[in-house]
This record gives structure tokens, sequence and C-alpha cells, in this order.
């Protein structure tokens, strides 16, 4: 690799500088090799990452809005939302409301980063720096898709999985694959392992082995299928609370996947609904990683893209032109508008994660007294290469800005806390940037990035085995936020037509115990007007 | 190590199959936006594909979701300028959250969901409960036939293409010009060798001249070699370029009753057969032009938006548009240069007196100018339930029977719903045989 730099470095242009990698807006598949040699040399041995092995894919704008709908994956099963979403961003493309990711990186092994054909040389320096290393190495190194995606088997499984689907709706019909599907999707946000570590995906063998797995719980026995009620001893009201114990444990119950628990136990499915309930949650496995560190993971490969193209310039591997054109392309990414501009739509993930990375290599080499106190452990190592791969690695969005955002970010951002209390008729600002302020602007903003609190924490409770079936979910409501009314109705809906029997929806007040509302949806039997 | 690989070539229409099922999924929405933007539409663009817009109801993904109203929620937010801690800020109404992530959706209303369709998927739908056979419905939504040309001569092209006279012309000319000996003289100098080498004896001169023969020989045979007999340069192939089928021109008149009894029902029927009536014209027109002719007890000329959208009061007396149409005919539409279509939709009334006078002016007029001539008579359900195997129906009806079966081109049906439409076109293409009635 050093005998390569040299030769790189020993190129030498006409004014002792060495020869640009490129020079203008066009590109080839020879350029974007060199430079991407030379983007190499300084992601490996200037910043040390660890990264997948590379794979880059030059694609047209049709492309990019076909791997945009089918969520960003080379394959996908086919499904009308997929179709909905490709038209809805055509139409807003082709209007110019809204233009194209200059990229898109999928986190497998190896690395596939699609590149847009538009895009010029010098952009194409960037999405290089930004996709192939920067994520990619996120994507290797951060604890939390080592433990939960299968980088390596991904790819495979989606090949499994469009297959698998396109063989159902030859065999069972279009319609009756969709209903599965659009039922769980309706479930995916409440149908991943959140504590739980899932198993390594494998395909095919899943409906065999689950097949095997049935005919022993048949063989042995159901609880679910007993017709005999038991025969209650009112002397001893102790029994029904065991056996309620006894009978949640066999389920698993509680249950936090709720297509997990519909898979294993709803008892009218077929097996290949099973399958596709199956390939929906590992689905949402695989996209839960990504949910919790959006910031972290684009401020990574911003700051990546943003150091390795000052260094190319540094190098004098390209021109200034090329690097006043990143440059602009990168303002654009990590601008953040204020919350009373027309253009706020939140905090960008872009913005507030290049921003801390910055900051962190800031806190490492120029420390100031106030990041000494608040962060004694890094303020003034110089080490902020070392520094920056452990926060990769061992971060997320909100363990991050809970552990890293600091004072002086938020006096740059301007941070506040806006507190919003259903008794009251005014919205409290109840923390600015100021020394009182940071703590709870800090913990305010950490919290929001946490997607177990961001998101409806439902779970399978329990099964009324004894009388109609009902299965009964849970809903703990924090903060007295209930879930939007229209929309559970409808997902419940879905739930029933899973299960094949009543359910019910309870929203648990964790604080207060009371029950704010409950739901419920007879199963399709009950049903009159279906 | 970098694998780059080149994806633009891929197989293009990935979402296809995506596409299609969401457009079979909000089949009945986007069914009731066609129909919406048919009757909204001018009957020449109703063929156009286009932008349509759907309520998102129907399509929606339901997700478990946090209420954005009620609760206590926390938020942080950039960009603060003048607030200091206590500050209270009243509530924005409704909405709680005050984000401005819903304004920063384009203008698009979140309700409605609006995408274009295809020329061919719109027209798809918009045939779908006419119950046009497959076959019909594949050529009215072929758009232009066209039919290759001869237009001149061209370098490129196929063997078969080979114009021979074109290129031994070339040949000719090429072969003048670089003075390629021609096979018959190296012949003629081949004999005169021949006859040379036969004799016995030589003398000196005729031994020079041998030589010199055989030289010569070579030499041609040399440049004849040398300059080819056709070169590729000489080669010159047909040119066809695609022209569209020459079509003439035809006029179509849509005439229609707008009295009080006319509702919109009634017109929206109508509007649809003259849509389908337009479509197969244009197939078979270069240029169709509309007229439009409404009547009560008085006929007018008017445009498409009066004609379909406003009301009329009065009586009503069918001969007056027929009259105007005659008028119309006379003034703009020579029969040597049109093609003239009319449709003509009515509930059946008509005072009582005029309806001979209508028949007058079909036989004797009208009718001898048309192409072909469709009436239908607009009745609700029951009505056709009633008249449903007689050949009995309203006042117009009767007169007109006499036509029918006079006439060929004319041709005359009850229509009470969409699936009524279709019939009358079959008589379009059963037009040489009567009896191959549709009931």
């Amino acid at each position: 690799m050093t005998a390569r730099a040299k030769k790189a470095s020993a190129t030498t242009g006409k004014k002792g500088r060495p020869a640009p990698l490129f020079d203008g807006a066009e590109w080839d598949f020879e350029t974007l090799q060199r430079t991407y040699e030379a983007i190499e040399i300084i992601a490996l041995e200037d910043l040390g990452l660890d990264v997948y092995p590379n794979q880059i894919e030059i694609i047209s704008s049709e492309q990019m809005l076909d791997a945009y709908c089918s969520i960003g994956m080379p394959l996908m099963y086919e499904h009308w939302s997929f179709g909905k979403r490709f038209i809805h961003d055509e139409e807003r493309y082709r209007k110019g409301y809204q233009g194209l990711a200059y990229e898109i990186v999928i986190n497998s092994s190896p690395c596939i980063s699609y590149c847009m054909e538009e895009n010029t040389m010098a952009v194409q320096a960037l999405v290089m720096a930004h996709a192939a290393f920067g994520h990619n190495h996120f994507f290797k190194n951060n604890y939390l898709f080592q433990q939960w995606t299968d980088a390596e088997a991904i790819l495979d499984y989606l090949d499994f999985a469009k297959h698998y689907v396109t063989e159902c709706e030859e065999r069972h019909g279009v319609s009756a694959v969709e209903e599965i599907l659009d039922a769980a999707h309706a479930l995916m946000d409440q149908s991943v392992f959140r504590y739980r570590r899932p198993s390594k995906l494998k395909q095919g063998e899943e409906e065999e082995r689950r097949r095997e797995h049935r005919e022993h719980d048949e063989k042995s026995y159901r609880e679910l299928w007993r017709t005999l009620p038991v025969v209650k001893d009112a002397d001893q009201p102790d029994e029904a609370e065991c056996e309620t114990r006894e009978r949640k444990a066999r389920l698993n119950l509680p249950e936090e996947n709720i297509l997990y628990f519909l898979e294993k136990n709803s008892p009218g499915l077929e097996d290949w609904q099973r399958e596709l309930l199956r390939i929906v949650r590992n689905t949402a496995q695989y996209f839960y990683p990504q949910k919790q560190t959006k910031m972290m993971n684009e401020g990574c490969a911003t700051f990546v893209h943003y150091h390795i193209v000052n260094e190319l310039y540094d190098r004098g591997q390209i021109t200034e032109g090329a690097l006043l054109e990143i440059l602009h392309n990168h303002s654009n990414v990590v601008f953040q508008p204020g919350f009373d501009d027309q253009r706020f739509s939140g905090l960008n993930p872009y913005a507030l994660g290049f921003a801390m990375m910055q900051d962190i290599k800031r806190i490492c080499t120029e420390p100031t007294d106030e990041d000494r106190d608040w962060f004694p452990n890094i303020a003034g190592n110089d080490d902020w290469r070392a520094t920056l791969k452990d926060v990769w690695a061992n971060y997320r969005d909100e363990s991050f800005i809970l552990q890293f955002l600091s004072p002086r970010l938020i006096r740059e951002f301007k941070l506040f806390l806006l507190s919003d209390k259903a008794s009251q008729r005014h919205v409290s600002v109840d923390a600015i940037h100021n020394e009182q302020g940071y703590e709870k602007v800090r913990k305010a903003l950490a919290a929001s990035y946490d997607v177990t609190a961001t998101e409806p924490d439902i779970q399978i409770v329990d099964v009324d085995l004894h009388g109609d079936r009902e299965l009964v979910l849970r809903h703990s409501v924090h903060n007295g936020i209930v879930l939007d009314e229209k929309t559970r109705v409808d997902v419940l809906d879905y739930v029933g037509r899973l299960w094949g029997y009543a359910v019910r929806l309870e929203g648990i007040d964790l604080a207060s115990g009371r029950n704010p509302y409950t739901e419920r949806v007879g199963g399709p039997g009950e049903k009159s007007d279906d | 190590m970098i694998h780059l690989i080149d994806r633009r070539l891929n197989p293009r229409d990935k979402s296809l199959g995506n596409r299609q099922r969401f457009l079979r999924r909000a089949r009945r929405q986007i069914k009731e936006a066609v129909d919406k933007a048919v009757s909204e539409r001018d009957v020449a663009d109703a063929g156009q594909g286009g932008k349509i817009s759907i309520p998102s109801k129907g399509i929606s993904e339901p997700r478990f979701r946090h209420s954005r109203s009620g609760g206590n929620h926390e938020r942080v937010f950039p960009g603060n300028e003048e607030y200091v801690p206590g500050d209270k800020i009243p509530k924005p109404q409704g909405d709680a959250g005050g984000g401005g992530k819903d304004a920063s959706e384009g203008g698009e209303g979140a309700d409605e969901f609006v995408f274009a369709l295809s020329r061919s998927e719109f027209l798809d739908i918009l045939f779908e409960d006419l119950e046009l056979p497959d076959l019909i419905k594949s050529t009215l939504k072929d758009t232009k036939a066209v039919r290759p040309q001869r237009a001149g001569y061209s370098n490129y092209g196929t063997t078969p293409n080979l114009n021979v006279l074109r290129t031994m012309r070339n040949s000719i000319g090429r072969r003048v010009v670089l003075n390629r000996p021609t096979s018959t003289a190296i012949l003629d100098l081949q004999n005169e060798w021949d006859e040379l080498k036969a004799k016995d004896q030589l003398d000196a001169a005729q031994q020079q001249r041998l030589l010199a023969l055989w030289n010569e020989i070579e030499e041609l045979k040399r440049r004849q070699r040398a300059v080819p007999f056709i070169d590729p340069v000489d080669i010159r192939y047909n040119r066809y370029d695609p022209k569209p089928e020459p079509k003439t021109k035809a006029v179509m008149f849509c005439l229609m009753d707008v009295s009080g009894s006319m509702g919109q029902h009634e017109k929206d029927l109508a509007k649809r057969f003259f849509i389908l009536l337009h479509l197969f014209l244009q197939r078979k027109y270069q240029r169709v032009e509309l007229v439009f002719i409404r009547h009560t007890h008085v006929a007018q000329e008017v445009d498409e938006q009066t004609f379909f959208y406003s009301q009329e009061s009065g009586g009503t007396k069918v001969s007056t548009a027929l009259v105007e149409m005659q008028e119309v005919i006379r003034q703009r539409f020579p029969v040597s240069d049109w093609n003239i279509y009319a449709a003509q939709a009515s509930d059946g009334d008509n005072i009582a007196n005029d309806t001979g006078l209508c028949v007058e002016l079909l036989e004797n007029e009208l009718l001898p100018l048309c192409q072909f001539y469709a009436y239908v008579e607009i009745l609700t359900e029951q009505e056709v339930s009633r008249y449903a195997g007689t050949s009995n129906g309203k006042e117009l009806w009767r007169g007109y029977r006499a036509v029918d079966e006079q006439w060929s081109k004319f041709s005359m049906k009850h229509i009470a719903k969409r699936s009524d439409i279709y019939p009358v076109f079959r008589e379009l293409f059963a037009k040489n045989d009567k009896r191959v009635r549709v009931a």
C-alpha cells in the first residue's frame, strides 16, 4: 500500500504538484477506478477504516427511483405499496419537488453502493468516499449492525424472499398473498426483537423446520385447541392464577414481536403464510439498526467524505474546482434551517451528525476548559481517529447524543426545549442553550432519538384460551400519549385477520395504571359486513 | 478491492410489476377518478392518458403510531433567537406538535394521491365496464397505423432492399471513370494471342507482338482485379420511411336533446357514447372534426361545454336538430371532402307531429350523406325492461324503426347503463349484415 501511495505521489505534474486524478465533469470507468484507489489509500491508511469489500454500481435515474421505492434494496419482492411509492416519488421527481439522492448504499458484504450516472466526476468522488467508505465502515463496525444484521446473508435472503413470494403468488393467487403482506407490513414496526438476538438468516429450511415443529407440537399437546373447559374449583382461586402464569410461560408471553408470535402461534395460518410473515419480520429486523443509528451513520459518512476530499485536495489529487463543487454539495447536505424557517422539517441528521463528529475531533485536538470539564475522557487526547472509531463502533443515536453533545454545539445550533403538556394551553420553553439548559436539552434530544420510546410499545400479553381465543395486546402508554385512533383500528383489524379470532388492544398508562382506551375487533368469523 | 459495475443497461421497468399491483389495488378509486376525469374532459381529449388524483384512503398503509394530540410531549428545536426559559407560546390550533413536517409535503393535499396514467392504462379503465371485446380494445388503443413508404435511396440497408438498378448504375460509372478494362477487351487480346501462338512460324515482329500482347493482357487483368466490378460504395438500398396510413377526414355530429328531461346521468351516458364513437373515428381518419348540436324546441350549434353542461328549458322538437345538421353540412362539410358520421342521443321524447318530419329528413336528406348514423335512446332501467324483447319504444323510437329497417347505415339502441353502449358499436363492424344484431 505504501508503495502505491508513493507511486501515486510520484506522478507529478508540471508545477511540481502531482497531476490531478481528474479534470472536468465527465467521468469514465478508468477515472472512477483511479479515484477510488486514491480514496482508498486515504481511507485505509490515514483514517484506518475497516470496510467490507466494495461494489460500486452505476445506475440511471430511473433505476435510482426503482431502488428508492423498494426500500433501497436491490432485490425485493413485489407489492403494491412499492408501486405506490414509486409512482409518488416519480411524480415528485418529475415535477422537481425532490431531487434524487446521489447514492444508495446497502449494508451487505460486498457493500453495494449505487451511484447515479448523472453525477459529475467530482460528485462521484464525494459519493464513493461517503458511501463506500463512510457508511461501509459504520455498517461493518457498529455494534448494532454486528449483532443484529447479517451482511453476508442479506442479499441471498432477499433473493429467496422474492422468489418465494412470486411462487406463492403463482400457487395461491396474488390477492391471497397481498392480504398477508398488507397485514404483515402494518405490523412491521412492532415486529422486531429489541432485546433478544435474532437467529441467523436462513432460507428455505424455514418452512420445513416449522412443519416438523408443528407436527411435534400437535402430536404432543395443543393448549390452544383444547375444547373442554377446565373445571374450575371455586375453593382454590390460586390455581387459576397458576394456570395463567403457566399458560403465559408456555406461549412465551408477553411477546414484543407481534409477527413472530403470530407466525408461531396463530391457529389458522398455512405454512406459506407463516413463511411470509417471517420474511416481513426478518426484513423489519434488518432495518432496525438503521433506524437507531441514522444520525450517526450519516454523520460518520459525511465526516469521512469531508476528511477524504480535503485530504485529496491537500495531496494535489483533485483540482480546486472539484473541491469547490464537492464543498458546495456538502454544505447543501449539512444545511440546518431554524425551526421558524419554511424549509424546516426537523433536525437534519446529516447536519447534526457531521457537526458532532467534527466537534469530537475538535475536543480531542483543541479542547477548551469547558470541554475538559464535560469530556474529561477524550478532551485533548490528541487521537481523534481512535476516539471517533470507538464512537462509531459502540454507540447508537440516543446514547451518542447523551454522551457527546457538547455545550458548544448546543450553542451553535441554538437548541431549545419545548414542553407541551395536555393540561396546559401554552407550550412552554423549558430550556435553552445556557448553563442551566445544556443537560436538559441534551437529555430530551437524546430521548427523541430513542426508537423504543418514539415508537409505540405494544406487546402481546395474553390469549384467552378458555373463552373465544381472544388475543390481548397491551400498549404501554407513556406521558399520556395514546395511539392514533384511526390507524389503531385499521392495524388491529389486520392483527385480527392474521389471528383468526377476536383481538383486543388495551392502553395502559404506566404511571397511573389507568386504562385510557380499549379497542376490540372481532375475528373474521364474527363480522357480519365482511 | 473494488468491483465497478455498469448497471445502466439492466432491464428497465423493474417497478412495472409493482405499478400494476398498485393500479389493481386502487382499481375502484382509480376508476372513479377516471370517470370523473372523463366527465370533465372534452370528447376529443378523453382518450389521452394523464393526471388523476385519488383519495389516499383505500391505499393507506396503517401503522400503529402515536397520536399527535393529547399527552405530554417534549421536543428540541434548533435556531432559538429570542426565547428564554419560562416563555409561554400559545399552542397552534389543532396540531400540537407544531413541526413544519406536513407543510413541507409540497402543496399536495395529504388526502389526495396524484399520479399520471398512461394512455393505454387510462383507456383500459375507461373501457372496463363497456364490455368491449379485447380485440377492439387493442385496436382502439393502437394510436397510429404506419406504413413504410418508399423514400429515395440509402447507403445502408438490408439485402432484400438492394436496389440493383441504382447499384449497377453506380458501378458502371465508377468503372468507366477508373478505366476498368472490360472482359471483352481482354478476350479480344486473348484471342489474338491465341491466334499468334497457334502459328508455327513467327517472325520477329510477331514475336514482339506476342510478348506485348502477353504483357498487355496481364496488365489489363491486374487493373481489372484492382478495380472491382461492384464496390461497396456502389451499393444502394431502397429507403422506406414510416408514413402514417393515409386517412381522410371525417366529421362527427353529436346531436342531443337537452331539454329538462335529460338529466346529468343521461348526458353522462351520451358522453361516453360520443367518446367511444370519436375514438373509433380517430383510428380510421386522420382528422376528425366534432360538431355539437343541441336542441330543445329549437336547435343550435354550440361548443362542447355548453353542450354537456348547460340546461335548457323548453319543449322537444327533434327535427330542428336535423335541419341544423343539414345546414352545417351544406355550409362547411361538403360530402366530397368529408366522411360524415352522426350520433344522436335523446330520451325519446318528441312532440307528436314532428317525428314524421324527422323520418322524412333522415331518409331523404341526411342518410344519403352520412356514412353512419347512430341513434341511442337513453331510458331508465325499468323502461328498458318494459321494452325488452319488443321492438317498441318511445315516440322517436317508433318513428325511427321504419328508417332502421330501410337503411343499413342507420343503427338504433336503447341504453340504460354503460354496458349497453358497446352493442351499438358492434353494429359498426357488422353493418353489412343487419342480421348479426346483438340483442
